[in-house]
């Protein structure tokens, strides 16, 4: 289990995607494929923009699958930021649920 | 606001600079994500504006300098300011960029015959300059403007969008408990031209009344029932059956 810390990262207001795209890159995607799960906890956050969460878990979810979200778990995120995480987990598996 | 300080013209008009803590933020340039990072965590602050607020007008400025810094090809990056107005408690934004414009980047990947035709794309949600593939590339969703029409749709604020020679307005609506928001922005009530002057790039204005700020995560409902339903519905417009004869 490997837990990645968001604020220290991106700060209070997370929106820099590049941030997002390296954490992907040389974080996420590696652990993903040992089959390691992971957190992304989200403490100290207090707002995110669609386009860092995109660029944070999309391409996760296109590569892996949806079968990806077993492996992930987000932690101490806020109303807002669950829902922002929502829409993009939705659009991702083409719309959301039936 | 500092327009001649910008553009380096020299004046001999004597101007007072007021001092812009809690009125306006004067003409900066962005060109790269640090900038805009560093403008949204030093700048927005001095508008000394309630949390709440604070945070939409972060959200609004980020996701508008990301895409000019990312789509608008302009060694120039983007050039906004802001201003608070207190009598309609409002704060106007806009952002302008002279790069290559929404129909450069949309018909790199859709069919967009007109400067109108390509801002009505760009302001769908999931449509994207970078690819045609649903969910976008792993970079770009194609859902930022939308988001900021959403802001602005829910708050009954102004937003307008000015590239090439098409321009789109979305105008204030009147109160209303329905927070029903269209994936298409020629179905919200709008004006358009498509014959303005040319404007070689993009530019991008949006006001918030800020009496009226609805809760974010309200519209973040909207949001995703929207962008469902519109992801939804292009499936099944590419959905093929199979011909039996």
């Amino acid at each position: 289990m490997k837990t990645i810390m968001i604020h220290p990262l991106a700060g209070a207001f997370a929106e820099n995607k590049d941030v997002a795209r390296d954490l992907r890159i040389s974080e996420l995607l590696p652990a993903l494929e040992k089959k390691e799960d992971i957190i992304l906890d989200f403490s100290g956050v207090d707002a995110v923009t669609q386009s860092f969460i995109h660029a944070l878990i999309s391409d996760l979810i296109r590569k892996h699958g949806p079968e990806v979200l077993d492996h992930l778990e987000f932690k101490s995120c806020n109303d807002t930021i669950k829902k922002i995480i929502t829409i993009v987990v939705d659009y991702m598996q083409e719309g959301g649920p039936a | 606001m500092g327009l001649f300080k910008m553009l380096r013209i020299p004046s001999d008009t004597t101007i007072r600079e007021h001092e812009p803590a809690g009125r306006f933020i004067p003409l900066t340039q962005i060109r790269t994500s640090a900038e805009l990072t560093s403008f949204i965590t030093e700048m927005i602050p001095l508008l000394h504006l309630e949390a709440e607020q604070a945070k939409t007008l972060g959200y609004i400025v980020s996701e508008l300098v990301r895409n000019v810094i990312e789509h608008s090809e302009s060694s120039d990056g983007a050039i906004l300011c802001a201003q608070y107005y207190k009598k309609s408690n409002s704060i106007r934004i806009g952002i302008a960029d002279t790069g290559v414009g929404i129909k450069t980047t949309i018909t790199r990947s859709h069919r967009a015959a007109t400067d109108l035709d390509a801002i009505r794309l760009a302001l769908m949600p999931g449509i994207t300059g970078t690819t045609q593939r649903e969910g976008g590339t792993a970079q770009n969703a194609g859902a930022g403007l939308f988001f900021i029409k959403s802001i602005a749709n829910v708050n009954r604020d102004f937003f307008v969008v000015y590239s090439g020679n098409g321009f789109y307005k979305l105008l204030k609506k009147t109160a209303s408990r329905n927070l029903r928001l269209h994936a298409d922005p020629f179905a919200d009530r709008h004006t358009t031209d498509g014959a303005m002057p040319s404007w070689r790039g993009t530019v991008v204005g949006v006001d918030i009344t800020l009496d009226q700020t609805e809760g974010f995560s309200r519209l973040l409902d909207a949001i995703r029932e929207t962008y469902g339903s519109a992801v939804r519905d292009r499936r099944k417009e590419r959905y093929k059956r199979p011909r039996f004869s």
